[in-house]
C-alpha cells in the first residue's frame, strides 16, 4: 500500500517539460533562480528546535531550467518546516494567498501528516528571503504539488519525532503514536510532547527519499471543511494587505502613463513640478515619477510635469478578430513541442464519409482580472538592500525583475507577499513593484505606491482576445465523425477534444503583436476553447436532433467526464426541464488540470428589452480527493460568478491605443443583482490525488449560457460576452 | 491644509486634511485606519464604505472637511472585543475568499442590518449592489446577512 501512494505522489507532481509549458502560457518571463538557505539563520530567526524539510530530485531541478550545479541542486529545498520548543509549528513555502485558501489548506495538510492540532501551525509564504523558491502561485499546481509536498514534509517530522521519543525512552518506535503535538506510548502509559522533544536542540533533517503520505483514505484533517485559519483578521479590518502597510517616513508614490499604448515621449519638463515642498520628482528614461508625504499632492505634482508624448496609430475593438486571424506569428507556430496541436486520422476523410457537417466561428474578447486590491508595493532601501512588499503570483521573479532593474545583485533584494487582495492570474508581474522601488530610490525614503483603477484597467496586461474556427462531422447515429479547431491568439489550453473522434486536427496560432498587451487569466484559454467546443457539441447535438447531454455521453468515453456530466444533469433536474421562450436551459463540461466538471444553467428571457438573466446554476466538479470541501465550495461558486461577467458581459473596448472603459461604471462586473443560485454538486474521489481547483470551476458558465439563451430562443450566439448587445428577438 | 476634528469610532480625533482631502484617505493615511480599502476611488465598488450617523456612505467620495456625524469603520465594530453578529456571521459563512472587500461589505451590511433588522433577499439585493466582491462570494454574504439577522444583527 505505501508503495502505491508513494507511486502516486511521483505522479501528481507536474514533469518540469509541463511545468514550464503551463508557465509559458501564463507568463513570458524567464526564470532563472534557484534558493540558498542559511540554516543558522532560520534558528535565529525561530528559536532551536528541529528542522525537517524535503529536496527537489536533483533531475528536476537542473530541467528546469535554473541556473544550478550539482553542488547547489543538493541543497535545493523545496520545502521546510520547523517544530520549536513551546511546540509551534512554522512551515515555510514560496506560495502565496490571494483568496484561493491555500493558507487553509496547506495548514490542514501538515496538520494531517504532523499530528498537530492547526490552531499551532503558522505558514510563512511568499517571502523570498524566508520561503523556499519558488516558480509562483498559479496553474492551479498548489495543492497537486504545494500540497503533497508538506504532506511528504510532516510525514517525516512525524517519523523523525516518533524515532526521538523512542530513544529517549529506548523502546522500539514501532510501539509508539504520534498525536496531537505528542508522542504517545500507551504500553508504556507515558507521553512526550513534540517541543520537549526538540527542546535546546537544533536539527536539521533533509530527506531526498519519496514522499510517504497518508492515502486520502486515512484523513481526518484534511479532507473536512475547515475555516479560513486567519479569518478574523479579515473581518476586522485588521489583516494587511500590502496596500495598508505603513513605513516610517513612508511617501506616496504616483506614475506618469501616457494616453495611449506605444506612446514615445517627445519632451519631458519636470521644473514646474521640481518647485513643490516636500516632493521627489524622479525622470529616469520614459520612466516619470513622484513621490510626495500624500498621495492627493504626489498626484498635483505629477500634473505639473510638462510630457509631450507620441503614439503611433493602432487598430480599435471592432477590427481586433479581423487582426487575429490575419497575422500569425509563424516563427512561434513552427516551435517543436506542438503547444497543444494533435492530429489524428484524417479529417478530410472523415467529413467527407459525415452524415452532416457543421463549421463554425467562435470569439472571446479581451477581458479584465479587475482584482479588488489594485496592483500595488511598498519599497524601501536600506543599506543597498532593497525590500519590496507587494501583492503578486511570483514573488521570486519579481526579485529577479527589481535585481535586474537596479544592477543589484539578488541577495540584495527581498521581495514579501502579504495576503493579497486577488489576482485570477494578473498579478504574475513586477512592474509596480519596480515603479516603487525607483521612486524610493529616487526620494530616499519608503514609497508606497497603489495603482489607481484607471492604470489597473489599462496598464496591467489583458486575457488575450481570441477568434476559433471549428469544423465537425457526425455519422447518423451522431457519433463524431471528424473534429478541426483553431484557436488563434487565446491560447492552447484545454484546447483538445475530451470526445471520441477517430479524425481531428487541433492547432493553435499565436499571432503576432497582438494589439493589447496579454498575459495569464484564471484558466487560461481554457475557457474559450470551451466555450467554442460546448457550444459547438450542442449546435451538433441540435442538428442531429438528440437532447445535448445524451449527444455528449454518446461521444463520451472518460468515466469522469461522464459522471461530472450525470451528478449535474442529475442535480440541476436536466431530463424534467422544457425550454420556453422566457425561459432557457443549456449544458456544457469538460476537463483541465485533473479538474473534471460540467455545467447547468438556466436562463430567463426578458423579450421585451432582448436581455438575459441566468437565474440558476447547477455544476458538479471532481478535481480528485477534496482536501477542504466548503473552501472548494466557495471556489467554485466564486468562479461560476466571476465567470458570468466574462460569459454575459465583459469586454474591453479600446482604440487608438486607449481603454475606453476602464471604470467599474462602464466596465460591469458581477454584482449581487447578477447572482443566479448556485448550487454545487462535489465528486469526492478519494482514490485520486487532489488536483487544484482555483481555475477549472471558471470555465463551464459560458456555453452552458450560450446553450440556454439557444434553447429559449434560437438564437446562436458565438463571442463573449454573449450580451455584447441586446437579443435581437422576433416579436 | 487644515485640523479638523472627527468623531471615529466613539472617540475625537484632530487630525490634519487637504480641502477636498476625501475621507478615506484620511482614516488610511493620516490615522492608520487601513481596515478601510480603497477599491476605485469615484464610489463605483463599495470597498471603502464606511458608517456615517448609521448610514453606509462611500469615504472615497466624501471630503473629510465637510463630514459632520459620527463615523464607524471596520476597526470600530468590534472596539470592546467582541465581534458583532455581522462579523461572526461572515465567519461562519465563510463569506470571503481574498477579503478586500470584506471590510466594505461588512460597513454595508450592518448599515442595511440598522435600517432593516430583517432585510429579504430584494433588500440586501437593493442596498448592497454597489458593494463588488472580485472573487465572488455575494451567495455568501448574502446568507451571513440573514444569519446576522437571525441572531438580532443589530447589536
Amino acid at each position: 500500500m505505501k508503495t502505491e501512494q508513494t507511486k502516486n505522489a511521483a505522479i501528481i507532481e507536474p514533469s518540469a517539460e509541463a511545468q514550464l509549458l503551463e508557465l509559458e502560457q501564463h507568463t513570458v518571463e524567464p526564470l532563472r533562480h534557484f534558493f540558498e538557505v542559511s540554516r543558522r539563520d532560520l534558528f535565529k530567526l525561530l528559536g532551536s528546535g528541529l528542522i525537517v524539510g524535503i529536496c527537489v530530485k536533483k533531475g528536476l531541478t537542473q530541467e528546469s531550467g535554473r541556473a544550478t550545479n550539482s553542488e547547489d541542486a543538493a541543497t535545493d529545498l523545496a520545502s521546510w518546516l520547523h517544530i520549536g520548543e513551546d511546540g509551534k509549528v512554522t512551515v515555510f513555502t514560496g506560495k502565496a494567498e490571494m483568496g484561493q485558501n491555500i493558507r487553509t489548506s496547506l495548514t490542514q495538510q501538515v496538520s494531517e501528516e504532523l499530528r498537530v492540532p492547526m490552531a499551532s501551525i503558522t505558514l510563512v509564504m511568499g517571502d523570498t528571503d524566508l520561503t523556499p523558491f519558488d516558480m509562483g502561485t498559479f496553474g492551479s499546481r498548489t495543492t497537486p504539488q504545494m500540497g503533497t509536498r508538506l504532506r511528504s514534509v510532516a510525514a517525516n517530522a512525524r517519523g523523525l519525532l516518533v524515532e526521538m521519543a523512542a530513544k529517549h525512552w529506548s523502546v522500539d518506535p514501532a510501539t509508539l503514536l504520534a498525536k496531537d503535538g505528542m508522542v504517545v506510548s500507551s504500553k508504556a502509559g507515558k507521553r512526550i510532547s513534540y517541543g520537549e522533544l526538540t527542546q535546546g536542540k537544533k536539527l536539521v533533517e533533509i530527506s531526498e527519499s519519496d514522499p510517504e503520505p497518508e492515502s486520502p483514505t486515512q484523513w481526518h484533517i484534511a479532507g473536512s471543511s475547515a475555516s479560513k485559519v486567519d479569518g478574523k483578521a479579515f473581518v476586522t479590518g485588521v489583516h494587511q494587505y500590502t496596500s495598508d502597510i505603513i513605513r516610517p517616513g513612508m511617501l506616496h508614490g504616483k506614475v506618469f502613463r501616457p494616453p495611449a499604448f506605444n506612446s514615445k515621449l517627445i519632451s519631458v519638463d519636470t521644473k514646474k513640478a521640481e518647485q513643490v515642498p516636500n516632493v521627489a520628482v524622479v525622470h529616469d528614461g520614459d520612466f516619470i515619477g513622484v513621490a510626495a508625504p500624500e498621495p492627493e499632492l504626489a498626484q498635483k505634482t505629477l500634473a505639473l510635469v510638462d510630457v509631450q508624448t507620441q503614439a503611433p496609430p493602432q487598430i480599435d475593438d471592432a477590427a481586433l478578430f479581423d487582426y487575429l486571424r490575419k497575422n500569425p506569428d509563424t516563427e512561434e507556430h513552427g516551435r517543436p513541442g506542438g503547444r497543444g496541436n494533435n492530429t489524428a486520422g484524417s479529417v478530410e476523410t472523415g467529413m467527407a464519409s459525415a452524415a452532416k457537417t457543421l463549421s463554425q466561428t467562435y470569439t472571446a474578447s479581451y477581458i479584465q482580472h479587475a482584482p479588488l486590491e489594485p496592483r500595488a508595493a511598498v519599497a524601501e532601501w536600506q543599506d543597498g538592500k532593497l525590500t519590496v512588499w507587494t501583492g503578486t503570483q511570483r514573488p521570486f521573479a519579481v526579485k529577479e525583475d527589481l535585481a535586474s532593474a537596479f544592477h543589484i545583485s539578488q541577495d540584495h533584494v527581498r521581495v514579501i507577499v502579504p495576503d493579497t487582495g486577488a489576482a485570477y492570474g494578473g498579478k504574475h508581474t513586477g512592474e509596480c513593484a519596480v515603479e516603487a522601488a525607483r521612486l524610493a530610490k529616487g526620494a530616499g525614503k519608503p514609497v508606497k505606491l497603489v495603482w489607481t483603477r484607471e492604470e489597473e484597467f489599462t496598464w496591467a496586461y489583458f486575457r488575450p482576445a481570441g477568434v476559433i474556427d471549428v469544423k465537425s462531422g457526425i455519422a447518423a447515429d451522431g457519433k463524431l465523425v471528424a473534429w478541426e479547431f483553431h484557436n488563434y491568439n487565446s491560447g492552447p489550453s484545454a484546447i483538445d477534444t475530451p470526445y471520441n473522434v477517430p479524425n481531428k486536427k487541433i492547432e493553435f496560432h499565436p499571432v503576432k503583436n497582438p494589439p493589447l498587451r496579454q498575459g495569464s487569466y484564471r484558466g487560461l484559454a481554457a475557457t474559450a476553447n470551451h466555450f467554442a467546443r460546448e457550444s459547438h457539441m450542442d449546435e451538433l447535438a441540435h442538428l442531429a436532433g438528440i437532447d445535448p447531454l445524451q449527444f455528449r455521453l454518446k461521444n463520451i468515453t472518460d468515466p469522469r467526464l461522464r459522471a461530472v456530466f450525470e451528478a449535474a444533469a442529475q442535480r440541476f433536474g436536466w431530463s424534467k426541464q422544457k425550454a420556453t421562450p422566457e425561459l432557457g436551459f443549456g449544458i456544457g463540461g469538460g476537463f483541465e488540470k485533473n479538474g473534471y466538471f460540467a455545467t447547468c444553467a438556466e436562463v430567463a428571457i426578458d423579450r421585451a428589452h432582448g436581455q438575459v438573466r441566468i437565474v440558476r446554476v447547477a455544476q458538479a466538479f471532481d478535481c480528485g480527493a477534496v482536501v477542504n470541501p466548503n473552501g472548494l465550495r466557495n471556489q467554485i461558486e466564486g468562479a461560476i460568478t466571476q465567470g458570468i461577467g466574462g460569459a454575459l458581459v465583459e469586454a474591453i473596448h479600446f482604440a487608438d491605443g486607449k481603454v475606453l472603459n476602464g471604470r467599474f461604471r462602464d466596465y460591469h462586473v458581477p454584482r449581487f443583482r447578477d447572482l443566479p443560485k448556485i448550487e454545487v454538486e462535489l465528486v469526492d474521489r478519494k482514490d485520486i490525488p487532489p488536483a487544484g481547483a482555483g481555475e477549472t470551476p471558471i470555465m463551464g458558465i459560458a456555453p452552458a449560457t450560450a446553450n440556454a439563451i439557444f434553447s429559449a430562443t434560437a438564437i446562436r450566439l458565438r463571442g463573449l460576452p454573449l450580451m455584447a448587445k441586446p437579443l435581437e428577438l422576433k416579436a | 491644509m487644515a485640523t479638523i476634528t472627527l468623531l471615529i469610532n466613539g472617540s475625537e480625533r484632530k487630525v490634519e486634511a487637504t480641502e477636498d482631502e476625501p475621507l478615506l484617505s484620511v482614516l488610511r493615511n493620516r490615522l492608520g485606519l487601513t481596515g478601510t480599502k480603497f477599491g476605485c476611488g469615484v464610489g463605483q465598488c463599495g470597498a471603502c464604505t464606511v458608517m456615517l450617523d448609521g448610514k453606509a456612505v462611500r469615504s472615497c467620495r466624501l471630503p473629510a472637511t465637510k463630514v459632520k456625524g459620527k463615523i464607524v469603520t471596520i476597526e470600530g465594530l468590534s472596539a470592546n472585543g467582541s465581534l458583532q453578529p455581522i462579523q461572526q456571521a461572515f465567519l461562519e459563512e465563510e463569506a470571503f475568499q481574498c477579503g478586500y472587500c470584506t471590510s466594505g461589505m461588512i460597513m454595508s451590511a450592518q448599515a442595511l442590518l440598522s435600517a432593516v433588522p430583517k432585510p429579504s433577499d430584494d433588500d440586501i439585493l437593493e442596498y448592497m449592489n454597489g458593494n463588488i466582491c472580485r472573487c465572488g462570494t455575494y451567495q455568501r454574504i448574502m446568507a451571513a446577512v440573514h444569519r446576522a439577522a437571525e441572531k438580532g444583527g443589530k447589536a
